[in-house]
């Protein structure tokens, strides 16, 4: 890019026509904008084919439009009389989410330390959980949240398990990786006052990853309460439930309290959650 | 015998030789400062008297006891009796003064019991003695970062007399100090070494701030001992050896000096 700038620069070059930083970016110049068009027609290309191919076009747009229409005006007004009902179910959707993220987060904490090469030097070690961390996280929250109704039937534990396994992953990933960045210095005069591993671990370790670690830890909590609003969609409990059921029996004026409602509780949790973790960092 | 180096020799990894065949003895009590150019293996050999370095081959004993053999809570022990003091100050810095200095306590006690957090009353008290002795006890429950960079370096002296070590070492402390903070944190160290007898150990690359502070002066070269002796023997023609050519200017801290080595070569 910087290459690109000089070239382009009149000032810079006159006095010197057979710069051969100028032959070398002229010579780069070309074959990168073909390549930049290349890369974008294929982005196209791809584009195209695929929504052809699943049958997603724009047409489908155009004649789904005036059906939202129909959606908006048969929600609105909204089922204000709904709201004592789902206030409940609500309340248990919050838990579900802050069980889960808590839950998830006090496991990830060993983890993120046998991950972390400068904490756990054997790769014995850091290695099969770092696998396992990815693992974990390859899997979708509602794909979880299936598997375990499917084991401990319907109801909030299978969807607070779910979260619980989400929030390990993501947790202990991005722990690991702030562990991995720390200041090697109060660790260095830890070892040197005599501290044990643990105390090394408490001393050096805790004061200097606690901040992010509590930031990742609200940061997965808004993720959290989210997923949990929909949990109930495959039966994990929480408010997914009536909303599905809802929109089985096109009440959309309910459905559209519950999504008034979920939408204001997320947004509470996101702005108290966004204002801590500006303070922490 | 405070420390004892035999045949002490480190290779790096990547073949880089840091120390080479070292023979040293140090007696209780002495303010040992090592110079040499950079790279000739000062850290090196300092790190290796409390093991943040593993040495290729040799020992070194530390009141009679092989830290190079030891392991485990042995190794915890003697590292316990040694303070370190490092050139960025390494504290904590999101935590208080106090809580710093305490720290160095750990060795005192089990990791359960540190797990729990709480220290002793006895360890507050010597923790706050610790911070008296280097005239910062009122900083005590500021937090660490909120500290200029002298007084930042005096907690961490406090830290090692908090350890109740009877050797300190110091790696540059004073490199990121300004000249005025340089003299008072040389003095801290000069007045513990004197009032409680802690043998003491400091890397230097001011060669004026040497010859004011030490009693053994040990010149190091390309991991080699080249110079052990007194501030008195320890002339600019000594020097310009250890430095494998004349001193120059930037070697020292005070500048008015500088015009009188002008003048000598
Ligand atoms: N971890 C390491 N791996 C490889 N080589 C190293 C390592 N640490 C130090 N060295 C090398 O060992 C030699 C001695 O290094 P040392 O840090 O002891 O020098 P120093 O005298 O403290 O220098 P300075 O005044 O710059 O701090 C140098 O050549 C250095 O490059
Ligand atoms: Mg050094």
């Amino acid at each position: 890019m910087r290459l690109d700038i000089k070239s382009t620069n009149p000032t810079s070059t006159p006095s010197i026509p057979s710069s051969p930083n100028d032959s070398i970016s002229n010579a780069l110049d070309k074959p990168r904008r073909g390549k930049r068009i290349a890369t974008w027609m294929l982005f196209i290309v791809i584009l195209v084919v695929c929504s052809l191919y699943i049958d997603v076009t724009p047409y489908q747009l155009f004649v789904g439009l005036p059906e939202m229409g129909v959606l908006l005006k048969e929600m609105f007004p909204p089922d204000w009389s709904y709201l004592p009902t789902i206030w409940a179910p609500t309340l248990q959707t919050i838990k579900i989410a802050v069980a889960g993220t808590i839950l998830g987060a006090i496991p990830a904490i060993p983890a993120a330390l046998f991950s972390a090469n400068n904490i756990t030097p054997f790769k014995s070690v850091s290695l099969p959980i770092r696998t396992l961390l990815n693992l974990v996280r390859t899997v979708p929250d509602l794909l979880f949240a299936a598997v375990f109704v499917a084991v401990f039937g319907i109801g909030p534990f299978a969807g607070m398990l779910a979260l619980l396994f989400f929030s390990f992953g993501i947790i202990a990933k991005l722990t690991y990786e702030t562990v991995e960045a720390i200041d090697p210095g109060p660790l260095e005069a830890m070892t040197a006052v005599g501290a044990t591993r643990i105390q090394l671990i408490v001393f050096g370790v805790i004061p200097q990853a606690l901040p992010a670690f509590i930031s990742y830890l609200l940061y997965t909590f808004e993720i959290n309460i989210r997923a949990a609003t929909v949990l109930g969609f495959v039966g994990a409990g929480g408010i997914g439930l009536l909303l599905n059921q809802s929109l089985g029996l096109f009440r959309y004026d309910r459905a559209a309290t519950i999504i008034i409602l979920t939408l204001a509780v997320v947004l509470i949790i996101d702005n108290a959650s966004t204002r801590i973790r500006r303070k922490l960092l | 015998m405070m420390i004892e180096l035999r045949q002490v020799s480190k290779t790096f990894p990547n073949g880089t030789i840091g120390l080479k065949d070292i023979n040293l003895k140090i007696q209780t009590g002495e303010f040992v400062v090592i110079v040499g150019l950079s790279g000739a293996g000062k850290s090196t050999l300092l790190r290796s008297i409390n093991r943040l370095i593993d040495v290729t081959s040799g020992d070194i004993q530390i009141h009679g006891q092989s830290i190079t053999s030891a392991s485990g809570s042995r190794l915890r022990a003697i590292r316990r009796n040694i303070g370190m003091i490092f050139q960025s100050f390494n504290l904590i810095k999101r935590t208080t003064v106090l809580n710093n200095v305490l720290s160095g306590r750990v060795g005192y006690h089990s990791t359960l019991r540190t797990l729990l957090g709480s220290f002793p009353k006895r360890d507050v008290e010597i923790a706050l003695t610790a911070l008296e002795r280097v005239n910062i006890r009122e900083k005590a429950y500021i937090r660490a970062d909120q500290l200029s960079g002298g007084q930042q370096q005096r907690v961490s002296i406090a830290r090692a007399l908090a350890q109740e070590a009877t050797i300190i070492l110091a790696d540059e402390p004073v490199a990121s100090l300004d000249p005025l903070t340089t003299r008072q944190v040389m003095d801290d160290l000069q007045r513990i070494n004197r009032e409680l007898n802690i043998t003491t150990i400091v890397n230097l690359h001011f060669i004026d701030l040497a010859r004011d502070y030490a009693t053994r002066i040990i010149g190091l070269r390309a991991g080699e001992i080249v110079f052990d002796g007194s501030v008195g023997e320890a002339t600019d023609e000594i020097l310009a050896e250890i430095y494998g050519r004349p001193v120059k200017a930037d070697e020292f801290l005070d500048t008015s000096r500088e015009m009188q080595v002008v003048g000598v070569t």
